[in-house]
C-alpha cells in the first residue's frame, strides 16, 4: 500500500470503487499488490485501443470552454494508464532484477506518481471524474498489459523479468506516445496549457525511456 | 534526510558500478563518486517554511533581497499555467519579462521599486523573451496561441501562431507587433545565435517540443520518422534569419539537423548503436531525440549547446546557418536535458535536468540527487564531453513545492566559475563549479510554499485543485544584480552579501562586468577592466583555499592598500614592482596557475594607471 500517498488526490475510481487511503512507505518498500484495489487483476480489457472508461460519468465541458472530451479522455485515460505503469515498477524488487533495471524502476514510479497526481488536479479543477489509482484494473488504454502478460510478469524472476520487463514497459510506453498523438489530432484538444505542456512531458520523457530501455535489452546476457 | 532514507539512497549507493549507465558517446564515462555530493540537510534552514501566497517563511544566504515586483492585475490568476510568469530578458534599465498570457516591461531603475513601463497580454504559451536592440522576440508553443494574441483558443487553424513573434519595443511604453513567424512545431524555447562578423543579421535558434503541425495548418510542415530527411519537420531546430533594420523580412531559412546519427540514448559508454531488429526483423524507429528543450550559444566561440531531451549535445555554429554537432552525450538519469550554462573559459557545461517538467515537487527528501539537478561536463581540446558530479539544492524542499533544477546564469567572479539558479519553488541558488567534481553551494534565496499542506496530511480533498505552480523560473545576473522570474509572485531583485565563500572584492569584481543588454541563453564572454577588485578576487581566492603562503598574501595585500593609496607613476610604479614580486611567487605555491593570473592582473593595472 504504498504509493497512493504520493499519488495524490484520490476520488471515485473508474469502476466506481471507493479508494482506500494508505500510510505513506517509500517505493522501494512497496509491494506489487500496493494499488487501491489490492487484489488480481481482473476485467482487463485486453489490446483494445478505444478509450472506453466503464463507470466513468459521462464527460460533460461547459459551453465555451478550452478544454475537450479528447482532453478529459486523454486524463482520465493517462491516470489509468501510468497506474499500471507504477504497479509494475512495483514488481521489480521481490522478482529480483538487476540494479539497472531496479533503478529505471524506481525512477518510473517516481515520476509517474507525481504525475498522476498532476492529472488528478487537473481533472478536479475542471469538475471531471477522477480516476483512482486502481483504475488501471478497469479502464483499457494502448499499449497497456493483458492480463496474460502481467501474469507472465508476475512469474519472471532474474534475468528473465528484466527482459520482460523491459519488452513490457516499451510497449506500455508506446502506448502513451500514442494517446499523445491522437490527443494533439483530435480537433480543439491539447489547446489548454497545462494539458499541452503535460503531454508534451510525457512525449520527450518517455521517448527517451524507450531508447533507453532499447539498449538495456540488447546487454542483457542471452 | 536523505542519506538515511530507508530504501532509494542505499539501492543507490550500492549501484556505484552501475552509474557507467551514465555515458558518453564519445568516452568511457568516469563518474565522481556520489560521496562528493551535496545532500539534503535535515536542518536546512529552507526545510519548513511557512507557506503563503504573499507572506511565506523566508530563508537567505549570502544574498540580500532588494525588492519585489508584484504580477500585474492582468497575470495574477493561480490556476494552473496559464498565467505564470516565464523568462527574463535584459537591456540597460528595462527587465522584458515573459508570462503564459503575454509579456511586462520593467523600468529597475530603483530595484526597491520596479516600475512597470508597459504590460501585454498575448495569450502565448510559454512567452519566453530575447532582445537584440529594439526588437523583442517572444516564444508561442502552445495549440490555442492565435495570431490576434485572443482568448477562447484556436478555431479556425489559419487563426492559430506558433512561432516566435517580433515585437517593436523601440517605445517600451507601447509595444508594437511587427511579425508572427510561424514554424512547424512551435517555439517552446529559442536562443539567439549570432556570427561575430555579421552586425546586420541575427538568428534565431527555435526549440519546439510539440509535434509538427499538418501541412493543411502550415505548408511545407511534416511528421516523419526519417531524421536525415530534409523534408521532415521533426529531427530539427528551425532557424529564423532576421535582418535586424527589416525583421518584417524575418523567415526560417533552414533546420539545424543536429540529431541525424543519434539513436537511443546510450545506456552505457560507446557510440548510439542503431536499434537492433527483432525477432520479427522489424527494426526499430529511431528513439533519439527530435528537438531540443532549450540550447544556449556562445556566439564568441562559435558553439552551442543544446539540452535535447535524452542527450545534451555540442554544436559549432561558426556559421549559423550550417551547425554541426561536435558531441553527444547521455546519461540515463536525466529525463529531460533542459538548459546548458557555459564557463566563461568554454571549457564547462552546466547541463539541467527537468526531470517532471517543473511541475512536479521533485526536490523532497526521497528524491535522489542524479534526477532534476544539475550535472558538470567538461569539453576536451578535442571538442568532446566528459560528464562529472550532479549538484542539487541540498535543502529537502515539500510536496507542496514544484521543484526541480531549472534556468540560470553566470555570476562573473573572476577566477571562479559561479552561477545562479532558479529551482522553480526550491528558490534561487548560488553554487561554484569551478571544479566540475565537487560543487559547492554558496548561497540561497528561498520562500516557503504558496500552498498550505493538507489538513488531514494526504492530498485527498479533490476540490483543492493541483497545488499552485510558483517559483523561480529563472535567475539571472545582470549588471550587479540578480533578478528572479517568480512564476506566481511577480518578479524579485537580489544583490549578493559578503560571506567566507564569497568576498566584498569577489561581489564588487563582477560588478565591474556591465552589458548594455543580456540575453541569458546567449552567453557573451566576461571581460573584466584593470581594477583592484579584480586584483583581490584572486588574492582572496589564495587566501580561502590556501593556494600561496600566509605571509605572502598578506605583503601583498598590504602592498595593494598601499599602492591604491597613491596616484599616477608612483602607483604604476608600485604596482609594476608587485607584479614583478608575485611572477616569483608562481614557482613555489601551491596554485602557481591562480597566483600567474594574479600577477598579470596587477600588469594590467599598471598599465592602465595613468
Amino acid at each position: 500500500m504504498g504509493w497512493l500517498l504520493a499519488a495524490g488526490i484520490l476520488v471515485g475510481g473508474c469502476a466506481g470503487q471507493s479508494a482506500t487511503p494508505s500510510p505513506a512507505a517509500t517505493p522501494a518498500s512497496a509491494t506489487p499488490q500496493s494499488d487501491a484495489s489490492g487484489s488480481a487483476p481482473m476485467a482487463m480489457a485486453g489490446m483494445d485501443h478505444g478509450h472506453q472508461m466503464p463507470g466513468m460519468a459521462p464527460i460533460t465541458i461547459p459551453p465555451g470552454a478550452l478544454i475537450t472530451e479528447a482532453d478529459v479522455h486523454f486524463m482520465q485515460g493517462m491516470i489509468a494508464h501510468h497506474a499500471q505503469a507504477i504497479y509494475m515498477t512495483r514488481m521489480a524488487e521481490s522478482a529480483g532484477a538487476s540494479p539497472r533495471v531496479l533503478k529505471l524502476a524506481s525512477k518510473i514510479d517516481l515520476s509517474q506518481a507525481g504525475e498522476i497526481r498532476l492529472m488528478q488536479g487537473w481533472l478536479g479543477d475542471y469538475k471531471q471524474s477522477v480516476p483512482d489509482t486502481s483504475s488501471w484494473r478497469t479502464m483499457s488504454m494502448p499499449g497497456m498489459l493483458t492480463v496474460e502478460q502481467l501474469s507472465r510478469l508476475a512469474e519472471a524472476r532474474g534475468a528473465n523479468f528484466d527482459r520482460l520487463f523491459l519488452t513490457f514497459m516499451i510497449q506500455h510506453h508506446e502506448g502513451a506516445l500514442s494517446m499523445v498523438d491522437d490527443l494533439f489530432a483530435a480537433p480543439r484538444a491539447g489547446q489548454e496549457i497545462d494539458i499541452s505542456v503535460f503531454a508534451n512531458d510525457v512525449h520527450t520523457t518517455q521517448t527517451a525511456e524507450i531508447g533507453l530501455m532499447h539498449q538495456m535489452l540488447e546487454d542483457i546476457p542471452e | 534526510m536523505r542519506s538515511t532514507r530507508p530504501g532509494f539512497l542505499p539501492v543507490l549507493r550500492q549501484l556505484a558500478p552501475a552509474l557507467t549507465l551514465v555515458a558518453s558517446v564519445a568516452f568511457t564515462p568516469l563518474v565522481a563518486s556520489l560521496d562528493a555530493q551535496t545532500m539534503p540537510s535535515p536542518t536546512d534552514p529552507r526545510n519548513n517554511l511557512k507557506f503563503g501566497l504573499n507572506n511565506a517563511g523566508e530563508a537567505i544566504e549570502g544574498m540580500r533581497l532588494l525588492g519585489t515586483a508584484p504580477k500585474p492585475p492582468a497575470f495574477d490568476s493561480m490556476s494552473g499555467l496559464t498565467f505564470v510568469n516565464s523568462d527574463m530578458a535584459f537591456k540597460g534599465n528595462y527587465v522584458y519579462q515573459g508570462n503564459f498570457s503575454g509579456f511586462s516591461i520593467w523600468d529597475v531603475s530603483n530595484p526597491a521599486a520596479p516600475k512597470m513601463v508597459s504590460q501585454v497580454p498575448c495569450v502565448t504559451s510559454q512567452g519566453d523573451p530575447s532582445i537584440i536592440g529594439n526588437l523583442l522576440f517572444i516564444s508561442a508553443e502552445g495549440g490555442g496561441n492565435r495570431n490576434d494574441c485572443g482568448k477562447g483558443g484556436v478555431t479556425d487553424p489559419a487563426d492559430h501562431m506558433a512561432g516566435v513573434r517580433i515585437y517593436d519595443v523601440s517605445n517600451p511604453a507601447a509595444p508594437r507587433l511587427v511579425k508572427n513567424v510561424q514554424t512547424c512545431k512551435g517555439s517552446h524555447t529559442h536562443t539567439v545565435v549570432s556570427k561575430p562578423s555579421d552586425k546586420t543579421n541575427i538568428y534565431i535558434y527555435v526549440s519546439g517540443s510539440q509535434g509538427a503541425r499538418p501541412e493543411t495548418e502550415l505548408a511545407g510542415c511534416k511528421s516523419g520518422d526519417d531524421p536525415a530527411d530534409e523534408s521532415n519537420s521533426l529531427f530539427r531546430l528551425d532557424v529564423i534569419k532576421v535582418p535586424i533594420a527589416r525583421p518584417q523580412d524575418a523567415s526560417v531559412v533552414t533546420g539545424a539537423r543536429i540529431f541525424t546519427g543519434l539513436g537511443p540514448a546510450p545506456a552505457r559508454g560507446g557510440r548510439p548503436r542503431a536499434g537492433r531488429p527483432d525477432a520479427s526483423g522489424n527494426v526499430p524507429a529511431p528513439t533519439g531525440p527530435r528537438n531540443c528543450h532549450d540550447v544556449t550559444s556562445y556566439p564568441e566561440l562559435g558553439l552551442l549547446a543544446g539540452a535535447c531531451g535524452s542527450y545534451g549535445i555540442l554544436v559549432d555554429v561558426s556559421n549559423p546557418e550550417k551547425p554541426r554537432r561536435l558531441d553527444a552525450i547521455a546519461d540515463t538519469m536525466f529525463s529531460l536535458w533542459h538548459t546548458a550554462v557555459f564557463s566563461n573559459d568554454g571549457k564547462m557545461v552546466v547541463f539541467t535536468d527537468e526531470w517532471g517538467g517543473g511541475t512536479s515537487p521533485n526536490c523532497q527528501s526521497m528524491h535522489p540527487l542524479e534526477m532534476g539537478g544539475n550535472t558538470m561536463l567538461t569539453i576536451g581540446p578535442d571538442k568532446k564531453f566528459k560528464q562529472h558530479a550532479y549538484f542539487k539544492i541540498p535543502s529537502a524542499q515539500s510536496a507542496q513545492e514544484n521543484c526541480v533544477s531549472h534556468n540560470g546564469s553566470l555570476i562573473p567572479v573572476p577566477g571562479r566559475n559561479i552561477m545562479v539558479q532558479g529551482w522553480y519553488q526550491g528558490g534561487v541558488d548560488i553554487f561554484d563549479f569551478t571544479n566540475p567534481d565537487k560543487p559547492v553551494e554558496l548561497g540561497y534565496f528561498d520562500r516557503g510554499p504558496v500552498d498550505g499542506p493538507p489538513a488531514d496530511g494526504r492530498m485527498a480533498d479533490a476540490s483543492r485543485g493541483r497545488g499552485t505552480i510558483a517559483g523561480s523560473w529563472g535567475a539571472y545576473w545582470f549588471n550587479g544584480r540578480i533578478y528572479s522570474s517568480e512564476m506566481a509572485r511577480g518578479m524579485d531583485i537580489l544583490e549578493l552579501v559578503p560571506t567566507a565563500q564569497l568576498s566584498a572584492n569577489e561581489i564588487a569584481a563582477a560588478k565591474l562586468v556591465m552589458y548594455d543588454e543580456f540575453n541569458p541563453q546567449s552567453q557573451p564572454r566576461v571581460t573584466w577592466p584593470a581594477a583592484f577588485p579584480v586584483v583581490r578576487s584572486y588574492l582572496d581566492q589564495l587566501v580561502r583555499d590556501g593556494g600561496l603562503a600566509t605571509a605572502r598574501t598578506t605583503s601583498i595585500a598590504t602592498a595593494l592598500d598601499a599602492a591604491e593609496g597613491q596616484t599616477g607613476s608612483a602607483r604604476r610604479t608600485a604596482l609594476t614592482n608587485l607584479a614583478a614580486q608575485v611572477d616569483k611567487d608562481v614557482a613555489g605555491a601551491k596554485d602557481g596557475a591562480k597566483v600567474r593570473t594574479m600577477a598579470a592582473a596587477i600588469r594590467d593595472l599598471a598599465n592602465a594607471t595613468r
